[in-house]
């Protein structure tokens, strides 16, 4: 019995949440259009993450390269070390972990922000005074998710590479021009598009989740913590979720 | 009574008649009847769960109603498009029981944000203007820069009310503006909803269960009881009643 009732809310959240997507698709195109706010939730969201990305992404970066180092040193086969970290970042570990980080950091954020906001009738106060809370508040943050992940992750990408070149450099006698010669030599824009391109499903993914959380968050201010709490689970999923589904589809376009 | 509010009982700014509204199988509102006029403050008192907020937020139109008739300045609530609506809300204040300041906006900022979207009705009045005479009119100029969580509860309702007041609302609604304040704070409030009537021929309905907040700033008293409007009359005629729903507000 409890297993089918969990079921039951699985599903309604999750067509609760598709429907919220949609009534932003719907949204989206009609104005009035709040670009200031857009420009300060890019800034907010964007740039304070700069740091904290940057870190992670520094970390991976030198961890994947020590790690690898010593099973390529036994077959002889170092110098395919900076393609293969390049690849293995830039494809994959590079968009999942700044999903996975801003999932942390900007979904909870958001879905805090937003249920606090619900809490203490903020919503209700904008909607009164002449302002669609949801232009204001969800689209602009979706949005601003949406633009920002990508670029953060190509950030995170270099930043990673950065932290193997090092490693390498220290290591291994290569320098830093030999390192990314080889890392570009093969590496193309077959393997950067598609990470780009799902890196704006994740953010999607993020800002949606989150605004959700929070703008449907009704359980008083108890329910803030817990808001946050979900909207984190819940997009991380997704961001596996999604991130599946895109290796899936490109896989199909490398095989052709 | 009250000296210095001038009420046109010919003009009712708010009419409600039969008005319904439940939440599943919990009937808030069953039939409930009220007329405010023209420069009238009118306070509604009722128990916890009785349906004062709820009434308030159908009248702003942020609740449907279930059914009856609601008219807000000669037009039909149920009835309006999101634009109208938004046209009417220019002429309705309200102020919610938490402040519901932006708290993420300074103080200037959170009185510029009604502004944004209603320029044409004040478009002569420059906004510095505007938000610098509403902060007088609540006497808390010196707070323009602050931060909302800077501000004390007395200071918050008065930052919300400049907020409502900018706008130059014909109605305003006052969500229990004096809970969670001391006696003394709740009395100046109390004060404050007299003076903005007085000064600016405002209708308002409070919402309270504040019996000195009612003494003070009503011209009229309504008790809700099980989703009606169970009685209505002056103060000091309310608190001579006997019958046990009344009188149990005044003990």
């Amino acid at each position: 019995m409890g297993m089918v009732v969990k079921l039951k809310e699985y599903f309604h959240q999750a067509g609760e949440i598709s429907l919220f997507a949609w009534r932003f698709l719907t949204e989206f195109f009609r104005p009035p259009y709040e670009w200031k706010e857009l420009l300060r939730q890019c800034y907010l969201i964007g740039n304070k993450s700069f740091g904290l990305v940057g870190a992670t992404g520094f970390i991976m970066g030198i961890v994947l390269t020590l790690q690898t180092r010593p099973t390529l040193i036994e077959f002889g086969a170092e110098s395919w070390m900076p393609s293969m970290v390049g690849i293995a970042i830039v494809r994959e570990i590079g968009p999942v972990l700044t999903a996975l980080i801003c999932a942390g950091k900007i979904g909870s954020g958001i879905g805090a922000e937003l249920a606090s906001m619900k809490v203490t009738e903020q919503i209700d106060a904008m909607e009164v005074s002449g302002t669609n809370p949801f232009k204001y508040l969800v689209i602009t943050r979706v949005l601003a998710c949406t633009l920002m992940l990508p670029v953060l992750v190509v950030y995170s990408d270099l930043i990673s590479l950065l932290g193997s070149a090092i490693v390498e450099n220290i290591k291994g006698d290569v320098s830093f021009q030999l390192y990314f010669n080889n890392v570009f030599l093969y590496l193309n824009f077959g393997d950067l598009n598609p990470s780009i391109l799902k890196s704006f499903f994740f953010g999607f993914a993020i800002g949606i989740v989150g605004c959700y959380k929070g703008y449907t968050s009704d359980k008083g201010t108890e329910g803030v913590g817990r808001t946050a709490n979900a909207a984190v689970v819940i997009s991380s999923m997704l961001v596996f979720v999604l991130d599946f589904i895109a290796v899936l589809i490109t896989d199909i376009f490398y095989e052709l | 009574m009250k000296t210095g509010a001038v009420i046109d009982y010919k003009n009712p700014v708010i009419g409600i008649r039969n008005l319904w509204k439940s939440f599943g199988s919990n009937n808030v509102l069953q039939g409930f009847d009220l007329q405010l006029h023209s420069g009238e403050n009118v306070a509604i008192m009722g128990k916890s769960g009785s349906g004062k907020s709820v009434l308030i937020k159908c009248i702003i139109g942020l609740l449907p109603i279930d059914d009856g008739e609601l008219i807000v300045l000669g037009k039909s609530i149920p009835e309006l498009n999101q634009h109208a609506l938004d046209e009417l809300r220019t002429d309705v204040g309200f102020q919610f029981q938490g402040s519901a300041l932006y708290d993420s906006m300074t103080v200037r900022e959170n009185l510029e944000f009604p502004l944004r979207r209603h320029r044409e009705k004040l478009k002569n009045i420059a906004v510095d203007d505007l938000v610098k005479e509403s902060l007088e009119n609540v006497g808390l100029l010196h707070a323009i820069d602050m931060m909302p969580s800077e501000l004390s509860g007395g200071m918050k309702k008065r930052i919300a009310l400049a907020r409502t007041l900018i706008m130059r609302p014909k109605i305003i609604l006052y969500d229990e503006p004096t809970s969670g304040l001391d006696p003394v704070t709740g009395k100046e409030i109390s004060m404050l909803i007299n003076e903005i009537q007085e000064r600016f021929q405002t209708a308002a309905l409070i919402i309270t269960h504040d019996l000195g907040c009612a003494k003070v700033a009503s011209d009229r008293m309504v008790i809700l009881h099980e989703g009606k409007n169970y009685a209505e009359s002056t103060y000091d005629e309310l608190s001579q009643s006997n019958d046990p729903p009344v009188k149990a507000f005044f003990t």
